[in-house]
């Protein structure tokens, strides 16, 4: 489906990552976003409540982080695509909500603009320290996707992409930025309305009393209805058997909840999204995502103009993990490098994913600032010595 | 033929044969889910009763009604009731609520949860909900602890009383409800006790007709826990008491009504005034100042 | 029930009030006694009879004194007892 001309901003703009999130959102078709003020996520939410009432919804600033994150569910059962916007500390007070959406299948988007942490951290500086809190901060068993991008128009492109998945999966999605790119400017080229192609969200046609909320159909996914369509559905974050009614047995648990997990495990292959960059002949790979990977791709063609063979690959999509590119990777090569901004976070899944088929350097960072590009190329040194 | 003879046919006429069961509030419930989990003299079951009695009487089609409630014992309602229902987390029942109404209108959102849910750990979201004049009613079922996790104190204790966590006895001083509720700007404040089922039923009429952030709060036995523990019997027991304690005051000053242990429980109807809801503030606001550009909100 | 003799109001020979009969839904029944003890019309009082679970569920002993108030449907915590409407009793 085309997406609604009237949140598609079309055109050429100097836009920082934030605002280019924020059209992003708007041109996937989302009218609600609940949110609550943090640097440097603030902005995201700054520009939508302006620009909604022009558009068409509603914006509204709630009182925590709590709240925003559960009032963007109500919205979405309401009918509504919505969102809400965060960094770390506000992550941290999201997550039971995540949890509710994954145990709910609802389809929504967090973004998390990360900043240096732990605790208060460093509020206006950048880092990547939220990644494993993206894929297991909730308690409990469950599956999210979380994408990242590297530059204001990713910021743009990729949130129309993480609208799309959230619908197709009925799952929440992690779009996980960071300070950096969100308020670096760059020009970012917003296409017509007609040449955006928005996932719909998939409404039932089983009349009331044949549609159940939480029975797979395609892709191991339910169908989807809202309030007022007459299918009465009862919700609970509770575990729950196909109608939604509690039935809190292990029957049920491997039911819903191993389906909850299963249908992004094992669809992996259909999700996950990475770009390779001269991986062919590579003896060492740069595996990196987000702000890093615009380091690192210096880096990588300082070290082969140095006469080593390295190659990079760009995480997209970083949960769920492309394990079987990894693993190939890590058998083909002599060595892999994770340039990330905290201090090993996708290293350790890397560095599982190799399965010891080949040395992981980690080339972290605490954040505060990017790496500098000859701390990777040392980093990418070292694992061609250490390489087998 | 007389008249009584026409009453009599008339009456006869009527298709009054029940089927399988026949009870009333069978469209209501989620009948493949009686029994409900509720203890043998608890209240809540009263509460469900009387709002299924006030959408009943409101007339409205239930499609266009939604309950959201949180965790604890009367969370356990939206499971009960065959509507558009969402058990949500603990304490966040009012922001769902929020999210669910303002993305859709036209539907009639009502929130049912507990004392310890609505006003605790969910009281950040009461306060600003109503501060917002969000139009969504909350029925706030307050057996003064919280009872599904065994009887722990809660803010709506009385002080003196004797709870798990609490074992020597309150020595806190609880919330009176409905002069929290009006002071964080809620336009419609009453309280019944589960025993006047027909002044809860009319009260629920009114808040649910009522545009804005509407309170009910009932106070319902919890047999199993605050009664026993504290000396009042079962819930018959404390429907007497509630009967004999019981002072019905329209319009008196909600700083007056707190609750002690054994003291009168002051009930009625405390506030209802009007004011603009958040959906009219935003959509009248926004149009004065953007004009033609603004494009209103329905839903 | 003292009803003013002389009177015929609404046109009716003789004054009628509204009379219901009681439906009991043993098996849902708790025993809580909330509708024996405040049935205005003293109709119930709880049976000698138990059901599955262990209760003794209420039973009309007056019935000819209710009048279909609705009371013990609504104050039942277990939608387990409600009237039927029934011809309406006259005098």
């Amino acid at each position: 489906m085309k997406a609604d001309p009237k949140g598609v901003l079309t055109g050429s703009h100097y836009l920082d990552g934030d605002h280019a999130c924020c059209e992003g959102a708007l041109a996937a078709g989302c009218r609600f976003v609940s949110g609550y003020p943090i640097t440097p996520s603030t902005e995201v939410v700054e520009r939508f409540s302006s620009r909604v009432p022009v558009v068409g919804g509603v914006f509204i600033q709630m009182e925590d982080e709590l709240a925003s994150s559960i009032a963007l569910q109500g919205a979405v059962w309401a009918g509504k695509k919505a969102m809400t916007v965060t960094s770390g500390p506000g992550f941290s007070l999201m997550m039971e909500h995540i949890g509710l959406a994954a145990m709910t299948e609802c389809p929504c988007v967090f973004v998390n603009v990360q900043r240096g942490g732990p605790s208060t951290g460093l509020p206006t500086q950048p880092a990547q320290a939220d990644m494993m809190q993206a894929r297991w901060g909730s308690h409990g068993d469950y599956e999210i996707i979380a994408m990242s991008p590297s530059s204001p128009q990713e910021c743009f492109d990729f949130m129309i992409d993480a609208f799309n998945i959230a619908e197709k999966y009925r799952v929440p999605v992690m779009f996980m930025m960071d300070e950096c790119v969100g308020h670096m400017i760059e020009r970012v080229t917003i296409p017509e309305a007609d040449d955006i192609e928005v996932t719909e969200r998939n409404y039932t046609s089983l009349p009331p009393g044949e549609y159940l909320p939480f029975k797979p159909v395609e892709n191991m996914v339910p169908e989807m209805c809202k309030v007022g369509d007459g299918h009465r559905i009862h919700v609970t974050g509770l575990t729950h058997d196909e109608r939604g009614y509690p039935a809190m047995n292990h029957m049920a648990q491997e039911e819903q909840v191993g389906r909850i997990v299963r249908k992004i495990r094992e669809q992996a292959d259909d999700i996950v999204r990475y770009e390779e960059f001269e991986v062919d002949d590579a003896e060492v790979v740069v595996l990196s995502y987000g702000i890093t990977h615009r380091v690192a791709v210096e880096a990588v063609q300082k070290a082969r103009a140095g006469g080593l063979k390295v190659g990079m690959l760009r995480l997209i999509v970083v949960w769920p993990f492309p394990e079987k590119r990894i693993a190939q990777l890590a058998e083909q090569g002599k060595a892999l490098v994770v340039a990330e901004l905290n201090y090993g976070q996708v290293f350790f899944e890397v560095d599982r994913c190799a399965r010891g088929k080949a040395p992981v350097v980690l080339a972290g960072h605490g954040g505060g600032t990017v790496h500098e590009t000859d701390f990777i190329v040392s980093k990418i040194e070292e694992a061609a010595r250490v390489g087998k | 033929m007389s008249v009584n003879e026409e009453l009599k046919a008339a009456v006869q006429a009527q298709d009054v044969q029940p089927g399988a069961d026949g009870h009333p509030m069978e469209d209501f419930l989620r009948m493949d889910r009686i029994p409900h989990i509720w203890c043998p003299t608890c209240g809540i079951g009263v509460v469900v009763n009387c709002f299924a009695r006030a959408l009943e009487k409101l007339g409205l089609d239930l499609d266009d009604v939604a309950v959201v409630s949180g965790i604890g014992c009367t969370g356990r309602v939206a499971g009960y009731v065959k509507i558009d229902s969402f058990h949500t987390t603990h304490g966040r029942a009012i922001p769902f609520a929020t999210g669910l109404k303002l993305a859709k209108p036209k539907q009639k959102v009502v929130v049912i949860s507990g004392d310890g849910d609505l006003v605790s750990i969910g009281g950040n979201h009461f306060v600003h909900a109503a501060r917002r004049n969000v139009d969504i009613t909350v029925i706030c079922v307050n057996n003064f602890n919280y009872a599904m996790t065994g009887g722990q104190v809660a803010a709506t204790s009385p002080t003196n009383s004797i709870l798990t966590t609490s074992p020597y006895g309150n020595f806190e001083t609880p919330f009176n409800l409905p002069f929290l509720a009006e002071s964080v700007g809620a336009t419609y404040v009453a309280r019944w006790t589960a025993l006047h089922i027909h002044r809860q039923t009319e009260a629920m009429i009114e808040a649910l007709n009522k545009p804005g952030f509407t309170f009910v709060e009932i106070l319902a036995p919890c047999p199993t826990i605050f009664e026993r523990r504290n000396k009042f019997g079962d819930g018959l027991e404390r429907l007497n008491y509630y009967y004999e304690h019981s002072e019905i005051k329209h319009g008196e000053p909600t700083a007056n009504v707190d609750i002690g242990l054994r003291s009168k429980i002051t009930v009625g109807k405390f506030v209802d005034k009007d004011r603009p809801t958040w959906l009219d503030a935003m959509n009248s606001h926004l149009k004065r100042k953007l004009g033609d550009r603004f494009t209103p909100y329905e839903g | 029930m003292r009803i003013r003799e002389h009177q015929k109001p609404f046109g009716f020979e003789k004054p009628s009030r509204p009379h219901g009969r009681i439906v009991v839904i043993d098996e849902r029944c708790k025993g809580c006694g909330f509708c024996v003890e405040y049935c205005p019309q003293d109709v119930l009082e709880l049976s000698a009879r138990f059901n599955k679970k262990g209760y003794h569920p209420p039973e009309a002993v007056h019935e000819a004194a209710c009048v279909h108030c609705g009371f013990c449907r609504m104050i039942c915590p277990e939608f387990a007892i409600y009237t039927v409407e029934d011809v309406p009793v006259i005098g």
